[in-house]
């Protein structure tokens, strides 16, 4: 019994980061049909620059964080401008976009590479102080703990500010008819990069917290998470703030059982998207996809 | 200009000419060395130690020298790839013909590129490769590193010995050739010691996340992890385990793969206690290794690691076999000559190469004490 219930804790830590993850990535699709594929590099340099931060800036984490995410956002206004702004009024923009994001990956992962090298790098220690608690047979620090406030605190900001603010209501109306949206008055431009900045900003925090989590950093890292991101907000219905989420911790529960049932890591992957391969097939819009309506 | 330059030319010409006839007594030949280091990617942390190391031998050596022979170095990064092994071994064969390639850092890497020395007659001595089936690649290939094979039952006992292990748990990485081999020669020497193995698991190169393997071995009580890893997965490991409770009494034993303070620097305060099987240690009172580990200290400002000791050992092997042939360019001498190579001093005690081209000296047991790894008594 203690041992499933550290397993699902476990789950819910990964999940949790890939939870925060995918949200940003679902957010920018959900707005522009385009898949941004170069969200996992904006997420390895959102951690790489809180470690400089750390490490050669001498700030404690709590000022690096915020730092590093705004950093993150700021890349998203710079993907948003080189990558996406420009062939935006051609016909096929949406094609045209993965591919030039796909561009942006690379560049993004090779100044990583330029800048921190080849090597994995690690927060120094007592970066953040760990305590560990042991509740019931479960051990839990004080570092998840934290990983999963910071990741639940940005999602619900985050909903809350796409519900309610008249900025999010503007996104989500660029989100349902970009023409109907400009014809009443709303900067469609202007929230469109407002879009990649949150956008960024989230996948940035979650490179913080993986980094964070798994004491691990370098230039590509965000290869391991891509493929699982686009995965997650599949499996919680495309363009889905709560599915996003959702998938997340279904998906990091998934990897974890599975390494757990079988003894090797080697069947994560395949178990993961066998899942989302058989929801797909029970569900083609996804967990809490909205499916063709939109298009009516 | 013209006449001058014509004039110029004509008498840099007979110079070099009588350069040339001169040259067998002054300038002696040069042994074209070719090195293949994992400088970047997963095992950068070996590669760029081993690359210090081998540094530093052709440095001192050439600088001995005098008129004597003296080593070209020609180093190369093989990414920690198998495929771009094969690219820089290609170009330091039959591009640069070197006489002599060390390296690759890693078994993996070794496994595909040392055929293409073999097949050519190229002598190949690894100074990091302890996985099994690398020298029996051919007559060509040798090592200086001891293998797991000699270095672990050698740990297991001890270890045994010192603090009365009964079960264990083993955690590998199961897509690597270096840690599955080492897991194979971990399981055996188990088996033979009458230590129990409570279960299995496994993870694969590039995990971060070994909670969940590491939840599984909590509940199962063990005595001590038997662990094969590489550096960076050992350190998350290590880290990982005392995060999740796992006390400190349930040691960490692990293969060659531990043995780096890179794992100290990675892991901390959670690396103390983790009992590694080495083929050298720091703390080595031979003249030779005293003298290694004070200029290595010297000129990169930090203590060498078993990487760079080997490495450094390495070049010595070569070029003493370099010597004794009487040759900087013949392949196939030089081979014979490291065949007949016994009881050399070298850092790492008296070295000679057995039967098989494998390395014969004796191993330590070390355990990180104090944020260093130190001969291991309990």
């Amino acid at each position: 019994m203690n041992l499933l219930a550290q397993q699902l804790v476990n789950g819910l830590f990964i999940g949790s980061v890939y939870g925060l993850f995918a949200v940003g990535y679902t957010l920018v699709f959900g707005v522009l049909d385009i898949l941004n594929l170069a969200h996992a590099a904006v997420f390895t340099l959102g951690g790489l620059v809180a470690l400089w931060l750390v490490q050669a800036g001498g700030m404690s984490i709590w000022l690096a964080f915020p730092l590093a995410t705004l950093f993150a956002g700021l890349l998203g206004l710079l993907l948003n401008q080189v990558a996406f702004v420009p062939l935006r009024k051609r016909a096929d923009s949406q094609f045209s976009g993965l591919i030039s994001s796909i561009a942006m990956a690379i560049i993004f992962e090779a100044v990583a590479l330029g800048l921190f090298g080849a090597r994995s790098v690690r927060f120094p220690q007592g970066t953040v102080s760990v305590h560990i608690w042991h509740i019931a047979g479960v051990t839990i620090t004080s570092l998840q703990v934290g990983i999963v406030l910071v990741a639940t605190l940005l999602m619900l900001v985050l909903t809350f500010f796409i519900q309610r603010t008249r900025t999010g209501k503007a996104i989500r109306t660029v989100a349902e008819n970009e023409r109907a949206a400009m014809l009443l008055g709303v900067n469609v431009n202007g929230i469109i990069a407002f879009t990649f900045f949150i956008s960024s900003a989230l996948g940035g925090a979650a490179g913080i917290l993986y980094g964070l989590y798994f004491d691990s950093l370098a230039p590509d890292m965000g290869r391991s998470i891509e493929l699982k991101g686009l995965a997650v907000i599949i499996l919680g219905g495309m363009g889905s703030i709560p599915g996003a989420i959702l998938g997340g911790l279904a998906f990091g529960l998934s990897e974890v059982l599975t390494v757990a049932i079988s003894g090797t890591s080697n069947l994560r992957d395949a178990v993961a998207f066998t899942v989302l391969f058989a929801i797909l097939l029970i569900r083609p819009s996804g967990l809490l996809g909205r499916g063709k309506t939109r298009e009516a | 200009m013209k006449p001058f330059s014509r004039l110029l030319f004509a008498a840099a010409v007979s110079a070099a000419f009588v350069a040339a006839a001169v040259s067998p007594a002054f300038s002696a030949e040069t042994i074209k060395m070719g090195f293949v280091f994992s400088m970047t990617g997963g095992a950068a942390a070996y590669g760029a130690t081993q690359k210090e190391g081998a540094e530093l031998a052709v440095e001192q050596i050439n600088a001995a020298a005098g008129g004597g022979l003296k080593i070209a170095p020609i180093f190369e990064d093989d990414a920690s790839v198998p495929q771009q092994g094969t690219n820089v071994y290609n170009k330091l064969i039959n591009g640069d013909k070197v006489a002599v390639v060390v390296g690759p850092t890693l078994s993996n890497t070794a496994k595909i590129t040392n055929p293409i020395a073999q097949q050519i007659g190229v002598t190949v001595l690894g100074v990091s490769n302890t996985a099994g089936g690398i020298t029996e690649i051919g007559d060509y290939i040798f090592r200086n590193s001891l293998t797991e094979a000699v270095v672990i039952p050698n740990t297991m006992k001890v270890a045994k010995e010192k603090l009365g292990l009964k079960k264990v748990v083993l955690f590998y990485g199961n897509d690597d050739a270096f840690t599955k081999s080492g897991a194979d020669v971990f399981r055996k020497v188990l088996q033979a010691e009458g230590i129990q193995i409570l279960g299995e698991q496994t993870f694969a190169k590039g995990d971060r996340d070994f909670s969940p393997q590491l939840t599984q071995i909590k509940s199962q009580n063990p005595d001590a992890i038997v662990c094969s890893a590489l550096v960076e997965e050992a350190s998350g490991i290590v880290s990982q385990a005392r995060q999740l409770g796992i006390p400190k009494t349930v040691r960490i034993i692990g293969g060659n793969g531990f043995n780096s303070p890179a794992l100290i620097k990675n892991a901390g305060e959670a690396s103390e206690g983790v009992i590694v099987g080495a083929a050298w240690n720091i703390s080595s009172t031979n003249p030779l290794n005293v003298k290694f580990v004070d200029d290595y200290t010297k000129k990169y400002t930090r203590p060498p690691d078993q990487f760079a000791a080997q490495a450094f050992a390495g070049v010595h092997i070569v070029y003493q076999a370099a010597k004794a042939a009487g040759t900087a360019d013949n392949r196939k001498a030089i081979r014979d000559a490291m065949v007949k190579l016994k009881g050399l001093d070298t850092l790492l005690g008296k070295f000679s190469f057995t039967e098989g081209r494998d390395a014969d000296h004796s191993p330590v047991v070390q355990e990180v004490k104090g944020g260093k790894f130190s001969v291991f008594s309990n």
